[in-house]
């Protein structure tokens, strides 16, 4: 997906990060070619140094695989790795600050446990 | 190897064009020249390629000196406001020339970008418009491969997609066999991402050189009232200062993270524009810059 970066954050975090969406979304599939170093500094006008300091951080990680001559692909269990740490990250950025406010504002678990529910019922249960 | 240019002086009259210029540009990189109108940064492309002579210093490329050997100045392309070409030259005959001088011109790349950009390569090159004379003169530029390319206000007259389509072009050829590029240019934010080098110069003198990441290290924006940022930013480099009404944005360089920013204020990454223009600002009032004697 092409999105546009901003002055933010540095570049090669951002090309990172992009990367990381596109695999969580399945814009990249397991074992899927992901774009050229070259591909990715046309497309977003940056330096090729930039995008490979980008895409070498999935590579640490293990998210991305080279392979000589064709280029980087997904490696397999990316997708779930992502969703996982994400997850983690979830319980911090939503469900802490959540309770904290609602504590604040004296819901109580069990009033809690039904706006949950009620969110869930009107955003419709996917995995239902 | 790269080019080594030291202690490199020249004046025209009275005029400081270039100041104990030292440089050194490395084999393989994007480097950006920045300055204003003025600074300095044709002429020092035409001292880097021997056009002009330094009143005194030197400019080695890969060790070997471009005063006296013809074959070192085949090594490097300069792409420059003037044509050198015969008056009615055809484009396609231009390509088809340069190719005798430069042996590694690629002529096919020469004819898809002609395409790409629209030129029509059967026209006369003094019939062509401004747009399409920077057009095929940067053209030739992408495709001669020379290991050694300087482009000087290389989208000077060119529209918007233009511009954006020779950006494009340019990190293309950089990213499938990178060799050394310098790109001087007054327009920043454009290659603010493509440059991996920064080079100022201003009045003849190179003021800042670093890695385009590494200049900006430490670079903030502090905007909130001005009470609290003058408070917050007391003892810290200030490169420049704007305030309207009660409110106050102040860029400063910092060694250390800016972590704990008190309430009222923000905090925003400095873009090598603000950057530039508050280098350039903060020079303003300084003398004529002198040529060290």
């Amino acid at each position: 997906m092409i999105r546009y970066l901003n002055e933010e954050r540095p570049i090669f975090l951002q090309i990172a990060e992009m990367l990381k969406d596109d695999i969580v979304s399945g814009a990249y599939p397991e074992d899927s070619q992901v774009p050229s170093i070259t591909e990715f500094s046309v497309a977003f006008n940056i330096n090729p140094a930039t995008a490979l300091k980008g895409v070498n951080i999935l590579v640490e990680e293990g998210l991305l695989y080279k392979k000589r001559g064709l280029g980087m692909f997904v490696a397999s269990g990316a997708r779930q790795q992502l969703i996982g740490r994400r997850k983690e990250g979830f319980y911090r950025d939503y469900i802490q600050p959540m309770i904290r406010e609602a504590r604040r504002l004296e819901i109580g678990s069990g009033e809690l446990m039904e706006m949950t529910e009620r969110g869930i019922r009107e955003h419709g249960d996917r995995n239902q | 190897m790269g080019i080594e240019i030291s202690k490199v002086t020249k004046k025209f009259g009275d005029t400081c064009a270039l100041s104990e210029v030292d440089l050194e540009l490395k084999e393989q990189g994007l480097y950006g020249l920045l300055g204003n109108n003025g600074a300095g940064k044709t002429t020092l492309f035409n001292v880097i390629t021997n056009r002009l002579f330094p009143d005194s210093g030197s400019v080695c490329i890969d060790g070997e000196s471009v005063a006296d050997r013809d074959e070192v100045l085949g090594k490097i392309y300069m792409m420059g406001e003037e044509n050198y070409y015969p008056e009615d030259m055809k484009v396609f005959k231009a390509f088809e020339k340069t190719g005798l001088f430069y042996p590694q011109f690629d002529l096919e790349k020469a004819l898809e970008l002609s395409r790409q950009f629209g030129l029509d390569t059967r026209k006369k090159i003094t019939k062509l418009s401004t747009g399409y004379a920077s057009i095929f003169r940067m053209i030739l530029a992408l495709c001669v491969n020379t290991p050694y390319l300087l482009l000087d206000e290389p989208v000077l007259g060119l529209d918007a997609r233009h511009r954006d389509m020779f950006y494009k072009a340019l990190i293309e050829k950089y990213a499938e066999a990178p060799c050394t590029i310098v790109i001087s240019t007054h327009l920043i934010q454009e290659v603010a991402h493509i440059i991996g080098h920064a080079i100022v110069i201003r009045d003849g003198s190179i003021i800042k050189d670093a890695p385009a990441e590494e200049l900006l290290k430490g670079c903030w924006s502090i905007s909130g009232s001005k009470d609290k940022v003058e408070a917050f930013t007391r003892g810290m480099r200030v490169v420049k200062t704007s305030a309207i009404g009660g409110l106050s944005s102040v860029l400063v360089e910092s060694a250390d993270e800016i972590s704990a920013l008190p309430e009222g204020l923000e905090k925003q990454k400095a873009t090598l524009q603000d950057y530039f223009i508050a280098l350039m600002d903060k020079e303003e009032h300084k003398n004529e810059a002198s040529c060290g004697n």
